[in-house]
């Protein structure tokens, strides 16, 4: 097995890494740097969980190798704000109950934080369509479109 | 739910990829956006002892408006498709078909050649790619060729490449003037594959059809022209007799299989309603 070193930005922070070309860039961020907000549900690109972004654009963790990504700057929850000091999204999560278990929250998040950067998000339509790649089987959608809806309004206000 | 090891090379040229393609004689695969590689390797479906990571070839991923047709570089993401004034412009089925391409992320990083080159029955962009006489030139060591979207879906998950060729760019010919489209599908969930899909051009002349395409996918081993009504429909006006006919003609020339998620019998019901829908749309833009 040949192994390579890659460079790579989690969040801000850069890392060298030796890693096998297998390694899914799910289990580097979480396995190999213990950044373990990064949820692994379905491990086919189904259920969001996993969602990260990747030099600014949403993407599943669980369907790239970190091999790939030398040079790559990868945003996790992580990034976002902290307990004690979470982030406008994260606030309008709580404040809504958009989650309940909380599995499908970091992917959550993370697709919204896409699409909060980059789209109008005028309607719950778009919203909805924004976020039909990740799933909640607590069925808390109504909860997560209504934060989402708070987060929009929020960013506007500012 | 790992995926099994492998070599993994990086291809930083077309000339390169192929070489590395040829050298592995049949035991490589390309690694493009992964959207659907990945899901295989992670459930080990697939093995191959090598992947050629073609991601960082510079220049793969274009959309280029030509006198005659719209030039698709290979590694294009579906989202860039989705969103270019080009496509929406020139192509607009293409641009209502991405909608229904899986979800953000996945576009996000999905290419339109590992798209074609995946050929899933149930997608879009390989349905569509046969719907709008569209070609797809590859290289290979040997040198490059065109393929013609009718002679490169073999059958399920199979096309007409060789071990050692690589799809380089998708050419979609411009539609004729007084050209209407329909694009229809239904899946169980947004974003899923579609049960059935159905994408229609027409173009009329003195208020007669003088081309029809009707291309249907989620109904076949691989996505397929609804041959059959279109000439049923060249040189007439769309009434709705003739509607009925082409509809039960699309529906005689399937071959769905049951499912999980539907029935034969549903699908070929299905996709006779979208067939309707989508003339009914292409005829009804043609005539504006």
């Amino acid at each position: 097995m040949t192994v390579r070193t890659i460079k790579i930005t989690v969040n801000g922070t850069s890392y060298e890494r030796t890693v096998e070309p297998r390694l899914l860039l799910a289990d580097f961020l979480r396995g190999t740097l213990g950044l373990t907000g990064t949820h692994v549900g379905c491990e086919h690109g189904v259920c969001g969980a996993c969602t990260v972004l990747v030099d600014g654009d949403s993407m599943r963790s669980c369907l790239l190798f970190a091999v790939q990504l030398d040079g790559c700057s990868i945003e996790t929850v992580e990034s976002l704000g902290t307990l004690n000091d979470l982030n406008p999204l994260q606030e309008a999560f709580r404040d809504h109950h958009a989650l309940q278990c909380g599995f499908c929250t970091p992917g959550m998040l993370m697709t919204a934080t896409d699409l909060l950067r980059k789209y109008p998000l005028a309607t719950d339509e778009e919203i909805r369509a924004g976020l039909s790649g990740n799933l909640c089987r607590c069925t808390g959608y109504e909860h997560i479109v209504a934060a989402l809806r708070a987060a929009v309004a929020a960013r506007s206000a500012q | 739910m790992k995926p099994p090891p492998f070599e993994y090379r990086v291809a930083k040229s077309v000339e390169a990829a192929v070489a590395m393609l040829a050298d592995a004689g049949g035991e490589a695969k390309v690694l493009a956006g992964g959207q659907s590689l990945v899901p295989m390797l992670n459930f080990r479906l697939l093995w191959p002892a090598i992947l050629v990571d073609i991601n960082r070839i510079p220049g793969l991923a274009y959309i280029n408006e030509g006198a005659n047709a719209i030039r698709v570089g290979a590694l294009t993401r579906h989202h860039q498709l989705e969103t270019s004034p080009v496509i929406a412009a020139q192509l607009p089925v293409l641009s209502a078909a991405m909608a229904h391409v899986a979800h953000l992320a996945i576009r996000n990083r999905g290419t339109i050649g590992g798209s074609l080159t995946h050929a899933d029955p149930a997608a879009e962009l390989p349905m569509i790619a046969l719907l709008l006489d569209a070609t797809i030139s590859v290289s290979s060591p040997k040198g490059g060729r065109t393929i013609a979207a009718r002679d490169f879906f073999l059958g399920a998950l199979s096309v007409a490449l060789e071990a050692d060729e690589l799809v380089t760019e998708v050419a979609f010919p411009k539609l004729p003037d007084r050209t209407g489209w329909g694009f229809e599908e239904v899946s169980r969930r947004h974003g899923d594959f579609a049960l059935a899909a159905v994408g229609t051009t027409l173009t009329v002349s003195a208020g007669k059809i003088s081309q029809a395409r009707i291309a249907v996918a989620g109904v076949d081993e691989r996505p397929i022209r609804a041959s059959g009504a279109e000439a049923l429909l060249r040189d007439s006006a769309l009434d709705p007799k003739l509607l009925d006919a082409a509809r039960d003609a699309v529906r005689t020339g399937v071959n769905p299989n049951s499912d999980l998620h539907a029935s034969a019998d549903y699908r070929r019901h299905l996709v006779g309603v979208l067939s309707e829908r989508a003339l009914n749309a292409a005829w009804q833009r043609a005539n504006v």
